[in-house]
């Protein structure tokens, strides 16, 4: 039976936890599908695979992989991690996250964990709401759009997931979406190499809160919109401003080479301690 | 000066044994946010804990050095945080995460005045009930309060081994002035010292059981990275770690949490009495209260009055059995603490009503003085 099933089950805990809590259509799977084949790529040892989360409808993932798995508190999933991580450098700490985990609650742990550089890869699924308590808005709910807690329309801004990664000293930052599939395997391959603090924002669809609040059609329809309303970076470059206008961009947008992680940078700090260097 | 003086006599700073103690016990990670008066167990483990290859991380609040510390100890290490008051509060949600996780962790809060920020540098003892109940939910709790400078390096070692053995947070609750007075103290000869290797599952890998039930509830944790790869969550879980509500699942749960601790009492009850038995008025204190407790005793002495002083050393869980056997048949106990009655219904509640309950507090940033304990003593007896 099992010579018939995709290589991906191999990293699923699919006879235990199956079937799993998303609903139909949603796009959190799919970011799990990417994430196993980014995964599968590394050739790493899936004992030295942690996998930790916070809390959300995203952060519900690790029950359903092979791993380490960490399920913690609401926005604390890299909290957790830079423990581990700088505990035992040895483990390979991929953390996934809600944009509301991320960037609400956990939006200090975000911008920290960045500027550290600590060797985590950041995987945020923006389904621009709070999908799991039942589609409140989120710190990238778009202006003007409608969800259960803004009745007349999101008032305040969003957040730019990736020029705030960027802006906050992530060293490797990359935005996808779920309908172009391939392409996000490859975003977070390239994240998981990097050894460093690397952000993967992934656009996915929640229809059942944010897609019906805002009439926004079935699952399908909320794919072809992810297909129609996002372009490549170099798609970006040939269109005149005026089309580039609502379009949202994808690909690698930094991908630096210039600083060391934490943990290794705190290795050669331990060196030269114990060597007699002191500040005092 | 660079890691434990084995075997040395020093004057030494109540948060300094503490920070000993843990160096002494093998702390491997310290998470933390600085935080009067506090800092100095911080600050002395970021200068030592480098030199050996230890982990030292200053995070960005207390909500995330709480979550490093367990996410470090579910990663092998032996781990710690210092706080205060209000850093405390913060880290209640971790707190909770780890009974429930059954992570080992040692948080020392060193206690200031509140509530709020209160009085950053001034001595309290008002963390007592928030050290019991301030996480949400039922959940089993350790909690000390050491006395002197000799504790504070006691205790902590002993904050760690409790941790390991019940595979639970443990609390070390020193007041201010037992965090900031120093002492003459000799520190033990290394081979003097007990300190519990962290525990290690000898079971084959499709065997484990990340909360196995056994007849202690308690079992051999696993860490990862270590080719047992299991799932932790702060939801209700079953023996594997996965979430369920079967109630046939939870409600096991949930009464272990709870047995491993009231089934082993003795391990963890520790007072220190004095003349109780041969007194019909008893002092009742803890942490720097204890101290004037047993000098009002020896100005009271002097004119021909006997009392006798009891005091938790491990305040929760509380010591139920001896206050019952020991106190119930007083006539006075005069509760002393550090804020406005938080151990005093303990008392009571163990105690009949024909025993006086009486309280003696402070609550205005300052230790309890022997005479006031004294005057209080003459009022009520
Ligand atoms: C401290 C705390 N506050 C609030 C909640 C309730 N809560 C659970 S999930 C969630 C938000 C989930 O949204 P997001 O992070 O965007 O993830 P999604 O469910 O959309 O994947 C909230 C507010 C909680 N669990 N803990
Ligand atoms: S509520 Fe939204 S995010 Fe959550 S599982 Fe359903 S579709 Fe997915």
């Amino acid at each position: 039976m099992a010579a018939h099933l995709p290589y991906e089950y191999i990293y699923l805990r699919y006879k235990k936890k199956f079937p799993h809590v998303w609903c139909p259509g949603c796009g959190i799977g799919i970011v799990m599908g990417s994430i196993i084949r980014a995964v599968d790529t590394m050739n790493w040892d899936m004992n030295d695979i942690l996998l930790v989360s916070g809390i959300g409808c995203t952060s519900r993932m690790p029950v359903y992989l092979d791993f380490n798995t960490l399920h913690t508190t609401h926005g604390r999933a890299l909290a957790f991690g830079t423990g581990a991580k700088l505990a035992n450098p040895a483990l390979k700490v991929i953390a996934v996250m809600g944009d509301g985990d991320a960037l609400a609650i956990g939006g200090n742990h975000l911008i920290h964990s960045a500027r550290r550089n600590i060797e985590i890869t950041t995987i945020i699924v923006n389904n621009n709401n709070y999908g799991m308590t039942g589609g409140q808005f989120s710190p990238t709910t778009p202006p003007g759009t409608f969800t259960a807690t803004t009745p007349y329309g999101m008032m305040e801004p969003g957040f730019d997931i990736c020029s705030l990664a960027q802006g906050a000293g992530a060293v490797y930052v990359a935005r996808g979406t779920v309908y172009h599939v391939m392409e996000l395997d490859k975003l977070i391959a390239g994240a998981l190499e990097k050894p460093g603090f690397s952000v993967v924002e992934v656009l996915a669809p929640c229809p059942t809160n944010f897609g019906r609040a805002n009439r926004l059609g079935d699952a399908v329809k909320m794919m072809e919109s992810l297909r129609d309303g996002t372009i490549t970076q170099v798609q970006a470059e040939k269109l005149p401003p005026e089309e580039r206008v609502g379009k949202t961009v994808r690909g690698v947008f930094l991908d630096r080479e210039d600083s060391e992680g934490y943990t290794a940078r705190y290795a050669r700090l331990c060196e030269q301690a114990a060597g007699g260097v002191s500040g005092k | 000066m660079s890691g434990v003086p084995w075997g040395e006599t020093r004057l030494v700073q109540g948060n300094e044994a503490v920070a000993l103690g843990a160096l002494a016990a093998g702390i491997d990670f310290f998470a933390g946010y600085p935080i009067t008066p506090s800092t100095e167990v911080a600050e002395i483990l970021a200068r030592e804990m480098p030199l050996t290859g230890g982990k030292w991380i200053q995070m960005e609040d207390e909500i995330a050095s709480v979550s490093a510390i367990i996410g470090a100890s579910l990663a092998g290490a032996r781990v710690l945080t210092a706080t205060s008051g209000p850093g405390f509060s913060l880290m209640q949600e971790g707190l909770g995460y780890a009974c429930m996780t059954e992570v080992p962790i040692v948080i020392v809060n060193v206690m200031r005045a509140g509530p709020s920020t209160g009085l950053p540098t001034q001595v309290s003892q008002g963390d007592v009930m928030q050290a019991r109940w301030g996480t949400h939910g039922d959940h089993p709790v350790i909690a000390l309060a050491p006395c002197s400078v000799e504790e504070c390096f006691n205790l902590s070692i002993r904050a760690f081994n409790l941790a390991e053995s019940f595979r639970t947070p443990v609390i070390l609750l020193p007041d201010e002035i037992i965090g900031h007075m120093r002492e003459r103290f000799t520190f033990p000869k290394q081979d003097e010292l007990q300190v519990l290797p962290l525990s290690e599952p000898n079971v084959p890998v499709e065997w484990y059981e990340h909360y196995h039930q056994t007849a202690s509830g308690v079992s051999p944790m696993a860490r990862f990275g270590r080719g047992y790869r299991f799932h932790v969550t702060g939801l209700t879980h079953d023996v594997h770690g996965f979430p369920t509500r079967r109630i046939d699942e939870v409600v096991p749960k949930m009464n272990r949490l709870k047995q491993k601790i009231t089934r082993r009492l003795d391990d963890l009850e520790q007072n220190e009495i004095h003349g109780v038995d041969e007194s019909s008025v008893v002092v009742f204190a803890y942490g720097s209260v204890f101290r004037s407790a047993m000098a009002a005793r020896d100005i009271l002495a002097k004119k021909k009055k006997k009392i006798g002083v009891f005091r938790p050393v491990t305040i929760w869980p509380f010591p139920d059995r001896t206050v019952k056997e020991k106190l119930d048949n007083k006539d006075v106990i005069v509760v002393c603490e550090l804020n406005q009655g938080q151990l005093i219904h303990e008392v009571e509640r163990l105690t009949s009503d024909s025993v006086r309950v009486v309280p003696m507090q402070r609550y205005d940033g300052y230790g309890i003085t022997p005479e006031q304990i004294v005057s209080k003593v003459m009022e009520v007896s």
